[in-house]
Parts: C-alpha cells; sequence; structure tokens
C-alpha cells in the first residue's frame, strides 16, 4: 500500500502538467469548432446572396482552414479521452457512472459534426449551393450540443451533483442527468460559448489585419477582417456581463476558489480588488487594490462580506499565485479586447468604415493572441482554482491518479508530440494564408 | 438479455463498426505505404486519398463512442484496462494524431517534399495504430487485465504472443478491408486497372489473413487457454462462420462482384470479432470479473440506453447521408 501512495505522488505531477498540456492544445481547436462553422457558411450564405465572387472565395478559403483545424481538434481530442482514463482512473473509475454520461451525448455530437464537416468539405462540388449551406447547419448545433455536453463533465467536477456516497465511500444512487445540471453548467458553458467565438473571431480577423498592414488592402482583406471581427467584438461586451454571473456562481459555490483568485486570506467586508502582486505569507504584495472593488462584485453591495482563505483549511486552499495572475490575465485582456470592440463599434457606428489607423490594425493583430491567452488563463484559473481536489470537496486530485510506472515518460513523449504537431499545424496554416488562389477546397490536385 | 448486455453490446457493435470503417481507412494508409515510389505510386494513393478523404473523421469517432459508453457503463473495468495498457494505448493515439493531422496538412500543401513527408507519416502511423489497438484487445482477451487500477504488468500485458496475435490480425483486416472497399470504388470511378491491382491485393491479403487467423488459434490454445476453450466451445459457429464469410469473399472477389464481397468481407471480420466476444461470455475482464460486477448502477444504464437510441435516430440517418453522397459517382459536368 505504501508503495502503491508512492508511485501515485510521483505520477500527480506529471499527469496533471500531460493534462494540462493536452487540454490546453485542444481547446483552442475545439473553438473553432464550435464557431467556425457558423462564421464560414454565414460567409457562404451572404457571397450566394450577392453574387459576391469575393465573398464565395473567403468561404472556399476559411474551408480549408477548418479541415486543417477540425482534423487538429479531432486527433487532439482523442488523445484527451485516452487520458481521462490512463491518467486519471481514480476519477473515472469511481465517478464513471455519475459524470461520464454527457461525453456519451458529446460522443453523438462529434459525429454529427465529424459527418457534415466530411459531407461540406467534400460537398462544393457534389451539392446544390443551398444543400451546401444547409450541410453546416448540423455542425452548428453539434458544436453547442458538444461544448455544453464537455462543459458540463467540467462543472460537475467543480460542483458536483446527482449522486450519494455510502460510508464507504462509494457512489450509490447516481443520477447523470441531475449530475449534468449542477449550479456551475449553465454558466460555465455560456462564458466558454462565447469566448469560442472571440477566440475564433479575434484571431481570423488577425489573420488579415497582418495582410492590410503589409499593404493588401482589397475587399478580399477588408472582408477577411470585418466578418470574424464583428462576430468577436458582438460577443466580448455579452461576455463581460456572463463573466460577472459566473464569478457570482464561484463566489456562492467554491469561495476556496474566488479567494484564491482575488489573492484574499482574511474574510473582509468591504473587500477591495486587488490587481496583479505576489501572494506570500498570506498576503498580497504590491497588488494595486480598488477599494469596495471585489465586495461590489460580488455582491454588489460596497459592504458585502467576501470569504478569505483562512475560512479553508490550509490543505484545501489551491495555489493562490497561478490562480490570482491568471484570472487577472484573463479579466485585463477581456477589457482591453473590449476596448477594441467598443473603437470598432463606435467608428463603424459614426461613419460605416474601420477605423483608419494603422493602430487599429495592429490591435486587431494581436488581439488573436490576446483572446487565446485571456481563454487558456480562464481555464487555468477554473482547474488550478479548483486544486486540490479533482471532484471539488471529495476527491483529491493526488488521490485520483494512476499509479502505474511510466507516466513521466508519458509526459515527456506527449510533449515531444505537439511540439511536432505543433509547428507543422502553424507551417500549414501559414502556407495556405499565403496561397493566393482559391479553387473549391478539397478538389485540386 | 440484461440491461448491462444491452450496453455492452452496444459498445460492442461500436467497436465492430470502427474494426470495419475506420479500419478500412487505416489500410489505406498501409496500402499508400506499399504503393511504391512517388511516381508508380502516384494513382494509387490518389485513388486512396479520394476515398477516405470525406469519411476518416466520422469513421474515427467510432473508437471514441466506445471509449465514453464503456466508461460511464462500465467505469472500473475500463480504468483497469486503460491504466494497464497505457503504454500501447499512448502509442496508439499518437498514430491517431499523426494519421488524422498528416492526411489532412498533406491535403493543404503543395510542395512535393512536404507532401512526401505528410503522406509517409500518414502511411506508417496506419500501419501502427491498428498494431496497438490490436495489442490492447490481445491483452485483454488473454485475461493480462485484472480488475484493479494498474495492477497488471504494464509491459507483459500487451508484449506477449496473443497482442502480437491481435496486433498482426488487425493490421492484416485492416489492409484486406481496405482493398476489397477500394476495388468497388475504383470500378465505381471508371478505373478498372485500379480496381484489378486492389483486387489482387485483397485476394492475397485475404489468404494471408485466413492463414494467420487459423495459426492464431494454436496460439491462443497456448497463450489464452480460457479464450480458446470459449471459441471452440460455444464461440464455433461463429468462427465457422467467419471462415465461410472469408471464403466467399475471396470466390466473388474472383468473380468481380466487389459489392458482395464487401459485404461478405464485413461479415467475416464481424464474425472473427464476435467469436473474441462468445469466447469471453460472461467475463469482461478474464478471468473473474462479469459483465454484471463490471456494469454501473440501473440508473446510469438507463440514461445510456435512452441516449444510445436517440442517438442512433440522429446518427443513421446522418451516416447514410454522407455514405450514399460519396458513394455515388460523381456527377459529370460540375467537376
Amino acid at each position: 500500500m505504501l508503495e502503491f501512495l508512492a508511485d501515485a505522488s510521483e505520477n500527480l505531477y506529471p499527469a496533471r502538467m500531460q493534462m494540462a498540456l493536452s487540454l490546453g492544445w485542444h481547446i483552442v481547436f475545439a473553438c473553432f469548432g464550435i464557431a467556425f462553422p457558423a462564421i464560414v457558411v454565414f460567409v457562404e450564405w451572404r457571397g450566394h446572396r450577392r453574387g459576391d465572387e469575393v465573398l464565395i472565395a473567403l468561404a472556399h478559403k476559411w474551408a480549408k482552414a477548418m479541415a486543417v483545424l477540425f482534423a487538429a481538434g479531432a486527433v487532439s481530442g482523442t488523445l484527451l479521452s485516452f487520458e481521462m482514463g490512463i491518467l486519471w482512473p481514480g476519477l473515472m473509475g469511481r465517478f464513471g457512472e455519475v459524470f461520464g454520461f454527457p461525453f456519451v451525448l458529446e460522443g453523438f455530437a462529434f459525429f454529427v459534426e465529424a459527418i457534415f464537416v466530411g459531407v461540406y468539405l467534400f460537398g462544393w462540388n457534389r451539392l446544390s449551393p443551398r444543400a451546401h449551406m444547409f450541410s453546416a447547419l448540423p455542425m452548428v448545433a453539434a458544436g453547442i450540443v458538444g461544448a455544453f455536453c464537455v462543459v458540463s463533465a467540467n462543472a460537475w467536477m467543480n460542483n458536483p451533483t446527482g449522486f450519494r456516497l455510502d460510508e464507504q465511500g462509494n457512489v450509490v444512487d447516481a443520477r447523470p442527468w441531475s449530475a449534468m445540471f449542477g449550479p456551475s453548467t449553465w454558466a460555465q458553458f455560456v462564458h466558454m460559448w462565447l469566448a469560442a467565438f472571440m477566440v475564433t473571431g479575434f484571431l481570423i480577423a488577425s489573420v488579415y489585419a497582418v495582410g492590410m498592414l503589409r499593404g493588401r488592402r482589397d475587399r478580399y482583406h477588408r472582408a477577411g477582417l470585418l466578418i470574424p471581427l464583428t462576430v468577436a467584438a458582438l460577443a466580448t461586451p455579452v461576455q463581460i456581463g456572463v463573466g460577472d454571473w459566473i464569478a457570482n456562481v464561484v463566489a456562492d459555490n467554491q469561495p476556496a476558489k474566488l479567494a484564491a483568485m482575488e489573492g484574499q486570506y482574511e474574510t473582509t467586508s468591504g473587500a477591495g480588488l486587488s490587481l496583479g502582486g505576489l501572494y506570500r505569507d498570506d498576503r498580497l504584495h504590491y497588488a494595486v487594490e480598488i477599494p469596495y472593488g471585489l465586495s461590489l462584485l460580488i455582491h454588489h453591495d460596497p459592504d458585502g462580506v467576501v470569504p478569505g482563505l483562512e475560512e479553508v483549511p490550509a490543505d484545501e486552499r489551491p495555489p493562490v499565485n497561478v490562480v490570482h495572475l491568471a484570472y487577472n490575465a484573463m479579466v485585463g485582456i477581456g477589457v482591453a479586447l473590449l476596448l477594441l470592440s467598443a473603437w470598432y463599434g463606435l467608428v463603424w457606428w459614426r461613419r460605416r468604415r474601420l477605423p483608419d489607423t494603422a493602430w487599429f490594425l495592429r490591435a486587431v493583430a494581436v488581439s488573436g493572441a490576446g483572446a487565446v491567452v485571456a481563454m487558456e488563463a480562464g481555464w487555468i484559473t477554473t482547474e488550478v482554482g479548483r486544486q486540490p481536489w479533482v471532484v471539488y470537496g471529495i476527491l483529491r486530485t493526488a488521490d485520483a491518479v494512476s499509479p502505474a510506472p511510466g507516466l513521466g515518460w508519458g509526459l515527456v513523449a506527449v510533449a515531444g508530440v505537439y511540439t511536432v504537431l505543433t509547428v507543422f499545424t502553424v507551417v500549414v496554416l501559414r502556407r495556405l494564408a499565403r496561397d493566393r488562389d482559391t479553387p473549391v477546397p478539397q478538389e485540386q490536385r | 438479455m440484461t440491461l448491462a448486455e444491452v450496453v455492452l453490446a452496444a459498445a460492442f457493435a461500436g467497436l465492430v463498426a470502427y474494426a470495419l470503417f475506420g479500419g478500412a481507412d487505416f489500410g489505406g494508409g498501409v496500402w499508400d505505404l506499399l504503393a511504391g515510389g512517388a511516381e508508380r505510386g502516384h494513382r494509387v494513393r490518389d485513388r486512396i486519398e479520394r476515398s477516405i478523404g470525406p469519411v476518416w473523421e466520422a469513421n474515427h469517432v467510432w473508437l471514441i463512442f466506445v471509449l465514453v459508453v464503456l466508461w460511464t457503463g462500465f467505469s472500473r473495468a475500463f480504468a483497469a484496462a486503460v491504466t494497464t495498457l497505457h503504454v500501447p494505448l499512448t502509442l496508439a493515439a499518437f498514430g491517431i494524431i499523426a494519421r488524422g493531422a498528416a492526411f489532412a496538412y498533406r491535403k493543404s500543401v503543395s510542395t512535393p517534399g512536404m507532401r512526401r513527408f505528410f503522406g509517409a507519416a500518414f502511411a506508417l502511423s496506419s500501419l501502427l495504430t491498428p498494431f496497438f489497438l490490436g495489442a490492447v484487445v490481445g491483452g485483454v482477451a488473454s485475461g493480462r487485465v485484472p480488475p484493479g487500477i494498474a495492477e497488471g504488468d504494464v509491459v507483459r500485458s500487451w508484449v506477449n504472443p496473443t497482442s502480437l496475435l491481435g496486433g498482426s490480425l488487425a493490421v492484416l483486416v485492416c489492409a484486406y478491408l481496405a482493398a476489397v472497399f477500394l476495388c468497388g470504388d475504383a470500378r465505381r470511378d471508371g478505373e478498372h486497372d485500379l480496381a484489378d491491382a486492389f483486387r489482387l491485393r485483397a485476394l492475397v491479403t485475404g489468404a494471408v489473413t485466413g492463414a494467420v487467423g487459423l495459426a492464431g488459434i494454436a496460439v491462443l490454445h497456448a497463450d489464452a487457454p480460457e479464450l480458446f476453450d470459449g471459441l471452440v466451445g460455444r464461440g464455433l459457429p461463429v468462427v465457422v462462420a467467419s471462415v465461410v464469410a472469408g471464403l466467399g469473399a475471396l470466390v466473388l472477389l474472383l468473380t468481380r462482384r466487389y459489392t458482395l464481397a464487401r459485404i461478405a468481407s464485413a461479415l467475416a471480420v464481424t464474425a472473427i470479432l464476435i467469436g473474441w466476444a462468445a469466447g469471453q461470455y460472461p467475463y469482461v475482464l478474464l478471468p473473474s470479473l462479469t459483465v454484471e460486477q463490471a456494469a454501473t448502477g440501473r440508473s446510469t444504464l438507463l440514461a445510456l440506453l435512452v441516449a444510445l437510441g436517440a442517438g442512433a435516430l440522429i446518427l443513421v440517418p446522418s451516416l447514410t447521408c454522407l455514405y450514399v453522397l460519396f458513394q455515388r459517382p460523381r456527377a459529370a459536368g460540375r467537376k
């Protein structure tokens, strides 16, 4: 038994790193799976409606990129489903019957998406334009359902419901449907779904912003920037509002996570909102504080009481610095993206054109990377903020990890594979972006 | 049939579908690997690419389907198997990544060097992935996965005679199915010389697969006696059915009845898999964990059943739409 524990604790770090790497990689491509079909088919529809060859060419180009991005998402998602069992048997073996179920539903959503991505990408010459556009709609629907299911499983880990434990800690009376609809599910889902549109929108817009900065200011590039940027700019203000919602959900259900996000040790009324700083010896150093900010944020009342980390036993506190700084990074970038969206929206509303300065294009050019960093930081916030638990309050991550020998090598191998995969994905996407001809996707030889 | 058996049967049906459709896609990669130099193999590679391009992602999802049904309906057995067999499973996942990414990326580049590199990655991983997955099946089928978490030997659970047999058979079956399926595809598009070339490949791999399968029975006798007993006992009719269907498929290939040959080949492969299932029934993990013991609670199984039924209502028409669309000859003039 002692040997078992030694092995498992040695595996904890590599297993967590491997999971973080695989998930952090996959999530970017998952965003494209959720949001990109809707954007591409919108462009195709508008192109047909207006008889606009430029938009049709844009749709062709994006469909080609979609083929690459979807494949990357599909294969990296497969590794994740292996890793759920390989790395975390204590989670899957014990609670699979409670929260494994949404993954089954997600499996069907993935099926629909994979089937219709084939129909859509390879059907340009086999279907009428109308039927072709219709074939994208199941992908859009599957993106919503799939995202909901995966996020609901994660929300369950944050706020486990839908089962009881007997005296020995065995799961009894598992109710998988109700496990899917815990207190965090809706807020987390909407947050993630909007994030997918922000990441996809800003990233694609940033590609065309770079092109325009290099002097390619034709209609093709303008449309390539305008349409995804509009999508992202519409999603961003809504996302800020949803952020307020989800912060309240966290405050209600995971006070330790909220305290870590804010670097708050003492339970305080009229708590200030701390930005930046480093957490040491139970307090935050060098942080900028906005008076009453946190109480206002959480309770919409300047004197509201916010519980601190002192309420939680020391061995049940998440690592504060990572969570606090990741959270700050997410909010900071989110606000910057909001300002960019407002700039764009204002100029468009007044003058019906893009802001007429290179600084705007430069800002759009970095917004894609910014949106990705913000989303990753958000995931770090929710995942690291849940530690040391994998199932909040019930199962510690250290008790879920596999004791099998060789997991350290698994991390090395996964890191190597993903390095190579990243390099080639970037190379291929860059070539696609540079390639100026736009025949029908998947038909050219 | 009990509720647990129904759910397990659904996962098993998913596995059969993965073997038939996903397997043929991997087999396509194997033939890409063996197609010869760039000049000589160009037409074969092109044919394979056109055949699997629109469908490989959908076919791949069957694997995910099997995993998620197992971890929801048979959580402990799933955790036991994947932790003991984590090495071949990780290698198979790497193979899946290399195969899928390389195949999709190859389409998007035009420089010959890059295309060749991605082609090689696609082809090699198409060979290795089914081997590792077959080795995993061999480890389970020979009773080398105890029911606890990571309790089995992480090396010998997949480096053993039955796993070697499972891996080899998986590769052969994939290559055989691909060759049979490609015969029909080639003929449909008027590439009669290619159809004949794939027919020859199908006949040869079919014969080799049959020979290895029969020799494998001796391996099982020595290495997996419980499975062997099940195979020659309860499983015997299925084994016979597999041999008959396999021989029938060869005759149909000889007489160039490619559509019927596809069906007979699919039946033969399905029968091999059913033989394995029948051989180890009622155990999920030999020699002691039964289906009923491994199954999770009733409400979870019921939820699964509802989801599987509702999912099938969406899946069947969608898949039909996909296959009908791409099995149809391309309309002339719209090229």
